[in-house]
């Protein structure tokens, strides 16, 4: 793979072992199959020994050009394809489509959606965190806490499958509000979830958080400062984790958020350790959202009345919301027709993953998996 | 939003620099020759819009448009620099070393729309095959093998 790419200048020969003449270094490929690497990501390494000189990512493997088969699709198709770029955040990536479409056509959203959409946001939320925090678990060489959160993890699926009818692709937001009404079993189901959670949740930090092996091998390991968080244009747990106050549900409120109450949580040491502190932080803020919405969601419509076909006016729209990874923008550039002229989606993986060579730089290679697995990064969402 | 501050700022580095409000935020209309120059003053001055949150690139057929936006972490505010480049032979200066997000993003914009960032430190493609032909994004771009039209 390497000769083809470039990695190497200079015109250095490599030998049948993969090192480099001369200066003791050595090109490896984690990936595109690796299982650390969550899908189809491909790192090029260049290794002095144990010791990471470079990392060079190749993406692709699953680029299904979401944004050119974006524009062929109306602005009430569109929204489909959407859940399948970051399938662990899939109602957040509906929310953030549904909202630029509500912005171009200046739609006032029911009190009952809004509230159905943040709670489905912060389930969904929770969900995905408590997937990473399995399969972070996973990377590092236990194989049990995949299960402890798997089990409270399926809980969230099946409030999703019943009203949503899936339980990964929920396509559940439109433009407008919502598609269904709440099923019935909502409230008690979403109840008996959050007495499950907080029942269970003190075992996540027997088992991961107060392990010592754990923590020796997250702390000080893939250290990104704050100046460099924002210059690389990292969001969400990652930027938190550093420092940067970047939290959009609470810089730019969209929906409720600005009537609820829950706290940005944030971290100063910038190392695998503090974003994993942040995720778990993340969990309890979600928990305490939902706590306050699940008793209190407005009755009425569920879905604001709109045409059949929806036409954006010329312009640009811009709209961002928090995802379970970071900062998710939609891009619209409309010429008035009834689809997008242009598309782009600001994924925020494709950013978080521009930070890992340079936080992994000089590194061991053992260290990779931990700095790798707290970036949290899911593949379609930068492949898009 | 300081719009009017912005404005006169700007005019004082760029007098050619011309605007549009109608939408959400400030858009400035700058010549790809302006811009690198524009981009440092933009993130080391008292405004340190030190994050650039969304770059990309918009093909309208007749010209390419790149689009930058921008945001300062200090003062929340955001700024939309816009350019627009030959659609023969488009290229304009890189800001990968001002804001390191760029890097990427260059790269893919580079891949999808056939943009050449001078001084980009690793214009490689990122996403398709090197045997790859024509970019993708651009509207005359047709595939007859895979469907991405409807």
């Amino acid at each position: 793979m390497y000769t083809e790419t470039q990695v190497i200048r200079n015109n250095t020969k490599v030998t049948v072992d993969g090192a480099l003449d001369g200066t003791g270094e050595m090109v490896i490929n984690v990936g595109p199959q690796h299982p650390a690497t969550h899908g189809v990501l491909h790192l090029v390494i260049t290794l002095n020994g144990e010791t990471i000189q470079k990392i060079e990512p190749h993406l692709g493997y699953i680029h299904r050009s979401i944004e050119k088969m974006s524009e062929s699709l109306s602005y009430r198709q569109f929204i489909y394809v959407t859940s399948r770029m970051d399938y662990l955040s899939s109602h957040i990536n509906n929310h953030a489509c549904a909202m630029t479409v509500e912005k171009g056509l200046q739609l006032e959203v029911p009190p009952r959606a809004q509230v159905i959409r943040v709670l489905m946001d912060e389930l969904t939320r929770v969900a995905s965190h408590e997937l990473w925090w399995g399969a972070m678990a996973m990377d590092l060489g236990a194989f049990t806490p995949f299960f402890y959160a798997f089990r409270e993890r399926e809980a969230i699926s099946d409030i999703m499958e019943e009203t949503c009818g899936a339980r990964l692709t929920m396509n559940y937001m439109v433009p407008g509000g919502v598609m269904a009404d709440l099923h019935p079993n909502f409230q008690r189901r979403v109840k008996d979830f959050i007495k499950l959670f907080k029942a269970k949740i003190h075992e996540y930090d027997e088992l991961v958080t107060g392990n010592i092996i754990f923590q020796n091998r997250m702390k000080g390991v893939g250290v990104l400062s704050a100046e460099d968080a924002v210059s690389f244009g990292c969001t969400g747990p990652v930027a938190r984790a550093s420092g940067v106050k970047s939290d959009i549900r609470k810089l730019y409120p969209y929906e409720i958020y600005d009537k609820l109450e829950f706290d940005e949580v944030t971290e100063t040491a910038g190392d695998s350790f503090a974003r994993y502190m942040v995720r778990m932080g993340e969990m309890h803020q979600s928990i305490r959202i939902i706590e306050q919405l699940i008793d209190n969601i407005p009755e009425g419509d569920f879905q604001a009345k709109t045409k059949a076909v929806l036409k954006l006016p010329k312009g640009e729209f811009y709209t961002r919301v928090e995802t379970a990874r970071g900062e998710l923008g939609v891009y619209i550039v409309s010429e008035g027709g009834t689809t997008p002229y242009r598309i782009k989606y600001r994924s925020p993986g494709f950013s978080n993953l521009s930070a890992l060579d340079h936080m992994a730089r000089g590194s061991k290679l053992g260290d990779l998996m931990a700095t790798m697995g707290t970036l949290d990064l899911v593949i379609p969402d930068i492949d898009r | 939003m300081r719009t009017e501050a912005f404005k006169e700022y700007i005019s004082s580095i760029l007098p050619t620099a011309s605007y549009d409000e109608s939408g959400e935020w400030l858009n400035v209309l700058v010549t790809p020759a302006d811009w690198r120059n524009l981009a440092e003053k933009l993130r080391h001055s008292e405004h340190k819009f030190d994050y650039l949150f969304c770059l990309t690139c918009v093909d309208w057929k007749t010209h390419l448009t790149m689009v930058y936006h921008l945001s300062s972490t200090d003062h929340r505010e955001t700024i939309v620099i816009k350019s627009n480049l030959d659609r023969n032979n488009p290229e304009i200066e890189t800001v990968s070393d001002i804001w390191r997000t760029a890097e990427f993003h260059e790269r893919e914009v580079y891949e999808l729309f056939g943009v050449k960032f001078l001084n980009h430190p690793d214009l490689r493609r990122l996403i398709l095959t090197d045997d790859f032909e024509g970019f993708p994004l651009r509207k005359d771009f047709e595939d007859p093998v895979n469907m991405i039209k409807l």
